[in-house]
């Protein structure tokens, strides 16, 4: 088992056809995932590789059978993008794109109410179920199939924590990058639910960043309703107040959203936190051996 | 995108929310203009990105003209140290001269959009000209909170919840119900992120005014406000984050001595924590992004090694797309066409980070190839000079 994504989720790409939606879904179709259909207004009837482009999500949902939705459109038409395939209703939308406007967001969030559609990202590597699916633009061959859920507000920092596992031999189930905006999708919370449930994840990796309550509010969740162990990395406690750290969400504003109070929030919930990010791997493996 | 205070209250003018009328001036004469057409007593307000003004010395009254033209004259051209500049201070490049309000009461309020429940929260409380994280600290109950429906936009009803929470009286409530609705749509068709009016007064008997107004607005919405992208003060930003940001480069200066160049935001921010862990500063947040091509390498030193500061650099690229031994090629040649003297330690993990090392380690030039992040940190720290007391 896995979460969100498997070898049966059928992709539709937004944004085939522009250089980087072409380059990363041939990466995600080489590493096997199902990729039935692009789409690019006004390019309806081209074809990418062997993958049929059509003019709406809509469209491509009825002649592919596409249930997941994978968006690299520019950032001024993204929060579009996102809405078109809520209303296709598509099972899960991941938004890779990054610069959308943060009342857009709030705009998405609020048409993403009530519909079954569950949204990853924007400004996010994606979604992977090694050896199954590849939903994003990682590099595959990092990831291994195995037991540990890794939820992420970044992107190489998430590389470097999945080889430091792969590394030891330590697999994934899935590894979900939910991204470094303000207003996001999918949450820690969400995730850390979702692993929960899952029969395949027995420990779960978080790391956090500077800025917002993300952290804070998944340590109140693990203490609350979580069984598995949970570890945890927080990036950015040399970090200058009132800077925006490359994300737009990763800032500490009026003295709040440090890395030092959600490292304690962390701690104080039980959850193992690395002091270093050199030391992911290693505490993720102590953590599930002592839980063997 | 921060903007000056006299441009915030342009913007609220323009959306019906009431400022003090005013005028920005660049030297003591344009001061004394401005005042003689205001009349009467007027405020001269040092104009800097920074809260805390009036404590160091930015915020004084004049009874006429030619005393508002001394202060000017002295006010503008002075470093302004505030608890938000650091001990280096601001330099005051314009001040703003508005009429003197008499205050009777002094209230707060503030729009930042709620990163929970993902909407515009108004904030109103009765501790006006205060700090409000002070007040939220220490008081957190003296904040009231109106979230706002993104889709049916502010209501009257928003802002009578806030206006009978703040103790106004009925006759009051829908005048600063009215206020609030202006101050909304200003955030709102501005693409803002944060509007904070502290404080908000209300002469005696009259209207409600804001009295001071800080206004930061969404960069990734300028394209669609080319007006307000014009508002950019560069003055007002470090140089160096200047120049970075013409080629797209991810750069915030620190005051360590040991330079990181990283692809992507979050290992960037790891960089530096493991090389404080390590005993040593960051001179730097750097993020080449995913691509880090040879050329943008090659800016990416020339921005890094223009603070002096800078004793060696440690570049820690997580290769996945981007081949390392790709980027080792980058970097080499970067090297070479820049002149960098310091000490480099490389950390290539990822695709091809094999072939990277070699062609790094053949290069005849002083690369320290380290092989984990906490061994790179610790030869970075230890050829920037040793361990930061």
């Amino acid at each position: 088992m896995s979460i969100l994504v498997d070898s049966e989720s059928r992709i539709v790409v937004s944004g085939l056809t522009g250089q980087e939606g072409t380059f990363h879904a041939r990466a995600c179709a080489t590493y096997g995932t199902k990729v039935v259909a692009g789409v690019t207004p006004g390019k309806g009837g081209q074809r990418v590789d062997d993958i049929p482009v059509f003019d709406s999500v809509a469209e491509a949902k009825r002649k592919t059978e596409a249930n997941v939705s994978l968006i690299f459109v520019p950032a001024r038409f993204a929060a579009d993008a996102v809405m078109e395939a809520a209303d296709a209703e598509m099972d899960l939308v991941v938004c890779i794109t990054e610069g959308i406007p943060t009342l857009d967001m709030i705009q998405v969030a609020s048409f993403l109410k009530g519909r079954k559609t569950r949204l990853i990202g924007p400004n996010c590597p994606g979604i992977i179920s090694p050896e199954r699916a590849k939903v994003g633009i990682m590099p595959g061959y990092i990831h291994k199939r195995g037991s540990v859920g890794v939820i992420s507000r970044s992107g190489t920092l998430t590389y470097e924590a999945v080889w430091q596992l792969t590394k030891r031999g330590i697999g994934q189930s899935t590894c979900i990058g939910i991204g470094g905006d303000p207003i996001i999708g999918t949450t820690f919370v969400d995730a850390l639910d979702l692993f929960e449930a899952d029969p395949e994840t027995r420990c779960v990796l978080v790391i956090g960043e500077i800025g917002g309550t993300a952290e804070e509010e998944a340590a109140d969740f693990v203490k609350s309703s979580m069984k598995k162990p949970v570890v945890a990395f927080v990036a950015g406690r040399t970090a200058p107040p009132g800077k925006r750290m490359g994300h737009a969400g990763a800032i500490i504003a009026g003295g709040r959203g440090t890395a030092a109070e959600k490292m304690e929030a962390l701690r104080a919930a039980g959850i193992a936190v690395a002091e270093s990010p050199a030391l992911l791997g290693e505490t993720v493996e102590n953590v599930m051996g002592r839980a063997r | 995108m921060k903007i000056h205070e006299y441009q915030a209250k342009g913007i609220l003018a323009r959306h019906g929310v009431a400022v003090p009328r005013g005028e920005m001036a660049r030297s003591a004469d344009e001061a004394r203009e401005a005042a003689r057409r205001l009349g009467g007593r007027v405020v001269v307000k040092a104009q800097v990105h920074a809260g805390g003004r009036g404590k160091g010395g930015g915020i004084k009254v004049a009874a006429g003209a030619d005393e508002a033209a001394s202060i000017a004259g002295k006010m503008i051209g002075m470093k302004l140290v505030t608890h938000q500049t650091g001990p280096g201070g601001r330099e005051v490049r314009c001040v703003l001269i508005e009429e003197a309000v008499d205050i009777d009461e002094e209230y707060y309020l503030g729009l930042v959009i709620d990163r929970a429940t993902e909407r515009p929260v108004m904030m109103a409380s009765t501790e006006g000209g205060m700090e409000i994280e002070t007040v939220a600290a220490k008081t957190p109950e003296k904040i009231l909170k109106e979230q706002i429906d993104p889709i049916a936009g502010f209501q009257p009803f928003n802002g009578r919840k806030l206006a009978f929470g703040l103790g106004l009286p009925a006759s009051l409530a829908g005048k600063a119900a009215g206020f609030m609705s202006a101050l909304y749509k200003a955030f709102q068709s501005t693409d803002a992120s944060l509007l904070e009016i502290n404080p908000l007064v209300m002469p005696k008997g009259g209207e409600f005014i804001a009295l001071d107004a800080k206004m930061n607005l969404d960069d990734n919405a300028l394209y669609r406000h080319p007006d307000l992208k014009e508002l950019r003060d560069l003055h007002e930003e470090d140089p160096l984050e200047v120049e970075a940001s013409k080629f797209s480069l991810n750069y915030i200066k620190l005051d360590g001595n040991v330079g990181c160049m990283v692809n992507g935001a979050g290992l960037a921010m790891a960089t530096m924590d493991i090389i404080k862990l390590a005993g040593g500063q960051p001179a730097n947040f750097l993020d080449v992004g995913g691509g880090a091509s040879a050329q943008q390498v090659e800016n990416a030193f020339r921005i890094l090694l223009s603070d002096k500061n800078v004793k060696a650099v440690l570049i820690n690229i997580f290769g996945g797309i981007l081949r390392c031994d790709v980027l080792a090629k980058g970097v080499v040649e970067a090297v070479r066409n820049v002149k960098v003297r310091v000490p480099i330690v490389v950390r290539l993990e990822g695709t091809n980070n094999e072939e990277g090392g070699k062609i790094l380690r053949d290069s005849g030039l002083n690369f320290t190839v380290a092989g984990g992040m906490r061994e790179a940190a610790e030869r970075v720290v230890s050829l920037a000079g040793g361990r930061a007391a």
